[in-house]
């Protein structure tokens, strides 16, 4: 396959579907992105305005009405086994502690769903290698409810990776907690993509989250959702906090926050 | 829920027991109710005694009848329960049914099953079996609806089946609302056992109870009251032990 073949991409998409009421909703319309191999996109937005659509189009959760979603070239049709998502709240199973949460997605993707119970020394030790790429080294063996929410959202990231996808669906995965962990989880987001260079879509409502962790933020409108804007981000890697205060990253922000504005009149 | 000590456990429920008992024996004694009208618990548990080998095969009996008629209930009430919990079609389909069957008043089908299948054990099991079954199935449907929609998303993702979701996800996540439903469902599985045995029965408990009141033997239907009570609480317990030891996770 050409290496310029996008891993991503949407052509002049549109979401439309029955809300509870019964009237149509028009999530999105014409959408149109195109995502490379080992890009981190952000995707920023007022609330409701069909951010989720796209992360449900690209796992292959939800058709599209009109156009088409392309993974590596090729359209899809059904779930899509190459990604992994995490998402507001961690989700994770009460009943099994933090290494069997990571080890779930393993028993029952193929191929691993086959030979899990031959290889699951050689899987336990890649979540726990992961585990402790995210700072939870010891954990391991704590169930959800002793962990904080902070804690627990990292063992949902372990568990998107665990299967090592060629794509990562983040659903404002930090939007949750608080500011100090949220800025803490955006390091940890970093290296995990540093370290595996897979492709990230990141929707979020924080701009300085989008600024921070994306090479590309796409800005949209509001219902019936439209990409209005893209902007590349320029800063180097890898980012700390500190940059998060210098006149370049707030330009960013800045100039981003105004293109929001815009569309949410 | 932090685990208590042994004696902050148990010394609550035995104080207030013999307490119940004790306003019970000295309100008796002091009103001065006749024996035919309410029995002294002190009078029952020596009927208790007086009559134990005839009590026990009765009492049996009706534990058989309720275990039976509640096993027949867990796996239809699992059933039911996981697929009105899994499709919204089925649950509109047949909730308002299980709501109306669950509306009739037991004992009045007592007299019905006695017509399609004689005086015997099988109406007493299906009467238990019919009161025990509707907690058993909503509980459950609960457990199954309520699963995240996004870890649902996350394992069809995956290629997750429906089966896996209900192996991984729905089953264990389900647990907590069974056991809590078997505990309901265990003590109205002997009411149900015991109100057929009344009129449908020729063995165990309820029975003995007519045979004992037709004789004006009042304390021997308290005896035979007393050993349903101490049947349900006994099984109530073992339930609730299984529930600690299967589903510590959900009590923290």
């Amino acid at each position: 396959m050409a290496s310029s073949t996008p891993c991503v991409a949407l052509h002049d998409v549109s979401v439309v579907y029955q809300g509870d009421d019964g009237r149509e909703v028009h999530a999105l319309e014409g959408v149109s992105l195109s995502i490379a191999q080992g890009e981190f996109v952000a995707i920023a937005g007022p609330s409701g305005c069909g951010k989720t659509t796209i992360l449900k189009l690209v796992s292959g959760l939800m058709p599209a009405t009109r156009g088409r979603v392309l993974i590596d070239g090729a359209p899809v049709r059904g779930p899509q086994k190459n990604v992994g998502m995490a998402f507001q709240n961690p989700t994770l199973l009460p009943w099994r502690n933090a290494l069997e949460n990571v080890l779930l997605p393993l028993e029952v993707v193929e191929p691993h769903r086959r030979a899990f119970r031959q290889k699951k020394r050689e899987y336990e030790g890649r979540a726990l290698e992961l585990l402790k790429l995210v700072g939870l080294d010891g954990f391991a063996n704590k169930p959800p409810y002793q962990l904080s929410g902070g804690m627990q959202q990292r063992v949902s990231l372990c568990r998107a990776l665990i299967h090592e996808p060629e794509i990562l669906l983040l659903d404002e995965p930090f939007a949750a907690l608080d500011a100090f962990t949220r800025e803490e989880l955006w390091g940890v987001l970093q290296s995990l993509w540093q370290a595996r260079r897979c492709t990230v879509i990141l929707v979020t409502h924080d701009l300085r989250e989008a600024v921070f962790l994306a090479t590309t933020v796409y800005v949209m409108s509001k219902r019936p959702g439209r990409l209005t804007h893209v902007t590349h981000i320029e800063l180097p890697r890898p980012r700390a906090p500190e940059h998060m205060f210098e006149p370049r990253f707030n330009d960013y922000v800045h100039d981003i926050y105004t293109r929001i504005g815009e569309v949410r009149i | 829920m932090k685990p208590a000590s042994p004696l902050r456990r148990i010394l609550p429920p035995v104080v207030a027991i013999i307490l119940f008992f004790l306003i019970w024996e000295v309100g008796c004694l002091v009103l001065g109710v006749d024996e035919f009208i309410l029995p002294r618990p002190s009078v029952a548990i020596a009927a208790y005694f007086q009559w134990q080998e005839a009590i026990w095969p009765n009492a049996l009996q009706t534990l058989f009848t309720t275990l039976v008629g509640l096993g027949l209930a867990i796996l239809a009430g699992t059933v039911i329960g996981a697929l009105i919990g899994y499709s919204a079609l089925i649950y509109d389909a047949l909730y308002p049914l299980l709501v109306a069957f669950n509306s009739i008043p037991k004992a009045a089908l007592v007299p019905v099953f006695v017509i399609w299948f004689g005086v015997g054990t099988l109406p007493a099991v299906l009467i238990a079996f019919l009161i025990s079954f509707f907690p058993i199935a909503v509980n459950v449907a609960t457990g199954i609806a309520t699963v995240e929609p996004e870890l649902r998303d996350v394992l069809r993702s995956l290629g997750a089946s429906k089966l896996d979701l209900f192996l991984k996800v729905g089953f264990p996540r389900t647990l907590p609302y069974f056991f809590a439903s078997l505990k309901v469902a265990v003590t109205l599985a002997f009411v149900g056992s015991v109100v057929a045995e009344l009129g449908a029965s020729n063995r165990g408990i309820g029975n003995m109870m007519v045979i004992a009141s037709s004789r004006f033997d009042v304390p021997l239907v308290f005896a035979g009251l007393m050993v349903v009570a101490l049947m349900g609480i006994a099984l109530y317990a073992a339930f609730a032990f299984l529930e600690r030891r299967v589903v510590s996770w959900a009590y923290r």
